[in-house]
């Protein structure tokens, strides 16, 4: 068994590339082993700003030898064709066997593969794994071979070894070796390795960490103790301790403060210039939950002045990006939100959709007709729809755009304008990720106008999501508007919104089926309810959904289930024989057993309060009705031969399926519904 | 190794640097540009197979950076020092680490770091790949590997390094204002240039007249059209002509004339420029030329 050690290293990988990275070359490197028969005990890949490194264990020293027969041509074939078949197989006609197969007899070689030894075969594939390792984004590299390769920066050196001795290969013009470096500034040379432990204590011993888990957890661990120190606590930010875990080989977790004068600036806008631009963590205080004027930063570098000066540089650098911050903070509150409005005839939102005024005027709209639907204040709905965006004027979202909507919220309450009206501001770009929805309803109002404007109009003008891409996030707001209403229960018939179409309703199916799935609910009913037709209030379907999933959870549920699929069945073989699709009254007089009759009473008094249960939306209560059917559907089925001889009682008796089936139809589709 | 004292100190310390690593020392290109990546020194030589190394300081005009001499670091003048070296160089990253530490920027004391930024001009149709490197959390310099120049592809890749001068001096000096630098022993920043700033914002913002300036940008435009479209293609005139109206779309646009769908289209205009002379660039001798050697 034998042990590989395969590191590239090259000049600083982005960091949001190299976790994908990693995996890709363990993908590439373990599918071209396995395809050549080799196969491990285990496999892990690591990545860094300089090094990608993958190892595996426990691969076997050589490929397994093999035999395989190949069939020849018959022995009287000419002799053209004999030898073209022993020049592909590679054997003398010696070494062929002759076989008889009845009809004559035909050559076989035998052709006996030796294993190549795991070494060689590494060589010669890892060439091509490097090769077509993807990145989102490279350049050609390098200069000076008649054969670049794309690579993500220039790559310079290669360290391969399998149990310690070299894997010899190149690619891209660098010569595999069993040599390295450490950090840029910390290392105290280069580092020769035989193997994974020795690789992974010299690279620690010259100031690199190769696990990114254990620099996050370094990371993680002393920016809590030294927030604790101070009494404060590190304000969680998993993405962007990704991303510093890939910004340092070394990672020194320092902390340094910014003047009180700036803490009138509103945090939001201070946490998004620390993050953002500078990369650092903000600090709150544990009970006031009040942003601390410290912060964290994770440098790559240890100094003999235990960071004095990185510190003071660091500080340096935020302070600028504070004044302007606050620059613009107070400029921006000279002009009222109101006074900008019309500032944004000059952003263009989409060269079809026109401009960012012309879309206000819109959404303004939009959100009174929403309001009143939802019960929500329209003037404030509507004052709120005016302001919304005008926030994309200011000084701080041009600075941070990752602002907008916030920053419109602080301006309109210096502006004076209604706290509700604030708020849906704020709050009318939600819900974002797993945020609740607001409990305000002029907030809602807005969020709903803001993405129904969205959806509707980029269907009008044919952008429409698709399978591969979704630029202008539409599903996120189909997503937005199904989220706000099934949370708030809002009665908000789709079709009573401006531009709705079929296809924006099938639209909305498909999203509420994917949304849905996360909680259990099985996509089939919300076709079998969807496919009725003119369900355009999501709550309701919803409602029906799960009341008709609970029902179909119950015995009763299940059987009257397996009778509609036996009626559905004879019907669908006996229509398509008859060329004709049975419906209408069945008559009383033709009933003979007790069964049918049965069957046929039960059936006109459940329909009757199925369609009235169903009217009022008392879902469960119009399932119990359905359930009062399954006794006479299986008595029915037990003791009633539909196909009766007798023409007159055969299509009688499929009339009374037929109004089986009309009957669970005012349900759902049941013929959707799987199982 | 001593910090550079002075403004001009950090130019001559550079400039001496990269004069010692071969990189011809060439003086600011005689036109109004955005940045240094616009001297033809760059744009032009950057494409097509010849070796190429140069270094130069290149003042840089940003119209709408203007901020009447009180903002602390904004400038609508400032200088960019800029290195370009075709082929890039195998061990660039540590020929420009030696710079950083000729200029008196220790990174045993600081935490010098390579952050991913790709570079791009979309009005000279050019791109690349890089950082901005980071010192102490300030970006003190542009690192880029051209992949494009006038969306023609850059074979082989240059280096191209870009030192903004003012704020790697700030730091340098440890200076708050930019006004407040030494310039040399005996002037400081804002009295060479505080007057400047003050009235080139004016200008930029409130007295340029914008009806010369886009009779000026139609007229660049056709002159620039005029000398690469005929039988006789004079690329490096035909160039200034892109780089002025790359300049007056600037001002154009500080003067707040220009909408924002109107915006994309006149940077389209410039590239359209930028790429016709990149082309007639390559079919001149010096374009094209082959070295003996590489």
């Amino acid at each position: 068994m034998a042990d590989l050690l395969l590191e590239l290293f090259s000049e600083e990988i982005p960091a949001r590339m190299q976790q994908q990275a990693a995996k890709d070359l363990e993908r590439l490197v373990v599918g071209e082993l396995s395809d050549r028969g080799l196969l491990f005990e285990g496999a892990k890949a690591f990545a860094g700003p300089r090094r990608l490194t993958l190892a595996l264990v426990g691969l076997p020293n050589k490929q397994s030898d093999v035999s395989e027969e190949k069939k020849g041509p018959r022995v009287n074939a000419p002799t053209k064709a004999i030898d073209g078949f022993l020049r592909s197989a590679g054997v003398t006609l010696e070494q062929c066997e002759k076989r008889d197969d009845g009809k004559g007899e035909f050559y076989v070689a035998v052709v006996h593969r030796k294993g190549r030894a795991t070494a060689d075969v590494l060589a010669e594939i890892l060439p091509d794994c490097l090769g077509k390792l993807p990145w989102p984004k490279s350049m050609r590299w390098p200069q000076d071979t008649n054969a670049p390769v794309r690579w993500v920066r220039p790559l310079h050196s290669i360290l391969c070894a399998l149990d310690g001795e070299v894997v010899p290969f190149v690619f891209a013009g660098v010569t595999s070796s069993n040599r390295t470096r450490g950090h840029r500034f910390l290392s105290k040379g280069e580092i020769q390795v035989r193997r994974f432990d020795d690789y992974v204590k010299k690279l620690r011993d010259n100031h690199v960490i190769l696990d990114g888990d254990e620099r996050k957890q370094i990371i993680l661990h002393e920016a809590k103790n030294k927030a604790f120190a101070l009494g404060f606590e590190l304000i969680d930010d998993e993405a962007l301790l990704n991303e510093v875990a890939g910004l340092a080989e070394w990672p020194i977790v320092l902390v340094g403060e910014f003047e009180n004068k700036f803490m009138d600036v509103p945090s939001e806008i201070l946490q998004t210039a620390m993050r953002v631009h500078q990369k650092y963590f903000s600090l709150r205080d544990a009970k006031t939950g009040k942003l601390s004027n410290r912060f964290v930063i994770v440098a790559n570098m240890e100094t003999t002045d235990g960071g004095k000066a990185i510190v003071a540089g660091n500080e340096r650098v935020l302070r600028a990006r504070l004044s302007d911050a606050k620059f613009f903070w107070d400029q921006d509150r000279k002009r009222t939100l109101e006074s900008r409005v019309n500032d944004l005839r000059n952003i263009v939102f989409h060269a079809k959709l026109g401009t960012q005024l012309e879309r206000v005027e819109r959404i303004e709209a939009l959100a009174g007709t929403v309001a009143g639907k939802i019960g929500a204040d329209t003037k404030q709905a509507k004052r709120a729809a005016r302001l919304c965006k005008a926030d994309l004027t200011t000084g701080v979202v041009g600075e941070f755009p990752e602002l907008q909507g916030v920053m419109g919220g602080y301006y309109a309450e210096h502006d004076g304008e209604a706290r509700e009206v604030a708020l849906a501001i704020v709050e009318h770009y939600g819900p974002t990720g797993r945020d609740l929805t607001s409990t305000s309803a002029v907030s809602n109002a807005l969020a709903l106008a803001d993405k129904w404007d969205i959806i509707s109009n980029f269907f009008k003008i044919g952008e429409k999501p698709t399978g591969s891409g979704d630029p202008y996030a539409i599903r996120r707001a189909a997503l937005g508007m199904i989220r706000i209403i099934l949370d708030r229960k809002y009665r908000l018939p789709l079709s009573a919104l401006p531009d709705h179409t079929t296809e924006i309703l099938a639209f909305f199916a498909e999203r509420l089926k994917a949304a849905l799935r996360e909680g259990g609910t099985r996509h089939d009913l919300i076709d079998a309810v969807f496919s009725l037709g003119n369900e355009d209030d999501l709550v309701r379907l919803v409602t029906r959904v799960e009341a008709l999933q609970a029902f179909l959870k119950t015995d009763d549920g299940a059987n009257l289930l397996a009778g509609y699929k036996r009626a559905a069945n004879i019907l669908r073989i006996e229509e398509k024989k008859d060329g004709i699709a049975y419906s209408g009254e069945p008559d009383p007089k033709l009933l003979l057993l007790p069964e049918e009759k049965t069957l046929f009473m039960d059936l006109g008094a459940g329909r009757e309060l199925i369609s009235a249960e169903l009217e009022r939306e008392r879902f469960t209560e119009a399932m119990s009705a359905m359930a009062r059917l399954r006794g006479p559907v299986d008595a029915f089925f037990d003791k009633v031969t539909v196909n009766a001889p007798d023409v007159a009682l055969r299509t009688n008796r499929l009339k009374l399926l037929a109004r089986l089936r009309e009957t669970l139809h005012e349900v759902a589709d049941f013929s959707k519904i799987e199982g | 190794m001593a910090k550079v004292k002075t403004f001009q100190d950090l130019i001559l310390t550079l400039q001496n640097f990269w004069a010692s690593k071969g990189c011809l020392i060439l003086q600011p290109y005689d036109d109004q540009m955005g940045a240094g990546t616009f001297h033809p020194a760059t744009t032009l030589r950057a494409l097509g197979p010849r070796p190429w190394r140069a270094a130069y300081v290149q003042p840089s005009r940003r119209p709408k950076d203007g901020r009447y001499g009180e903002n602390p670091n904004r400038l609508q003048h400032y200088y960019q020092f800029q290195v370009i070296m075709k082929p890039a160089p195998a061990d660039i990253q540590d020929l420009y680490l030696e710079s950083v530490r000729a200029i008196g920027l220790d990174p045993s004391l600081h935490d010098i770091r390579f952050v991913e930024d790709d570079w791009e001009s979309p009005t000279l149709g050019a791109w690349g790949l890089g950082w901005e490197v980071w010192c102490d959390g300030m970006e003190i310099s542009q690192f880029t590997y051209f992949q494009q120049v006038g969306g023609i592809d850059c074979d082989p890749v240059s280096a191209e390094i870009t030192y903004g001068l003012e704020r790697l001096a700030m730091y340098v000096q440890n200076v708050e204002f930019v006004y407040d630098l030494a310039f040399n022993e005996d002037f400081r920043y804002g009295e060479v240039f505080h007057q400047a700033e003050q009235e080139f914002s004016a200008f930029n913002f409130e007295m340029a007249n914008t009806e010369i300036l886009f009779r000026h940008f139609k007229d660049a435009e056709k002159q620039c059209q005029e000398l690469i479209s005929g039988n006789k293609k004079l690329a490096l005139p035909a160039y200034d002509q892109c780089i002025k109206a790359s300049h007056i779309f600037n001002l154009l646009d500080a003067r707040g004339v220009i909408s924002t769908t109107e915006r994309a289209a006149y940077i389209a205009r410039v590239r359209a420029l930028a790429k016709a002379c990149c082309e007639a660039w390559l079919a001149t001798p010096m374009g094209d030329y082959k070295p003996r050697f590489g």
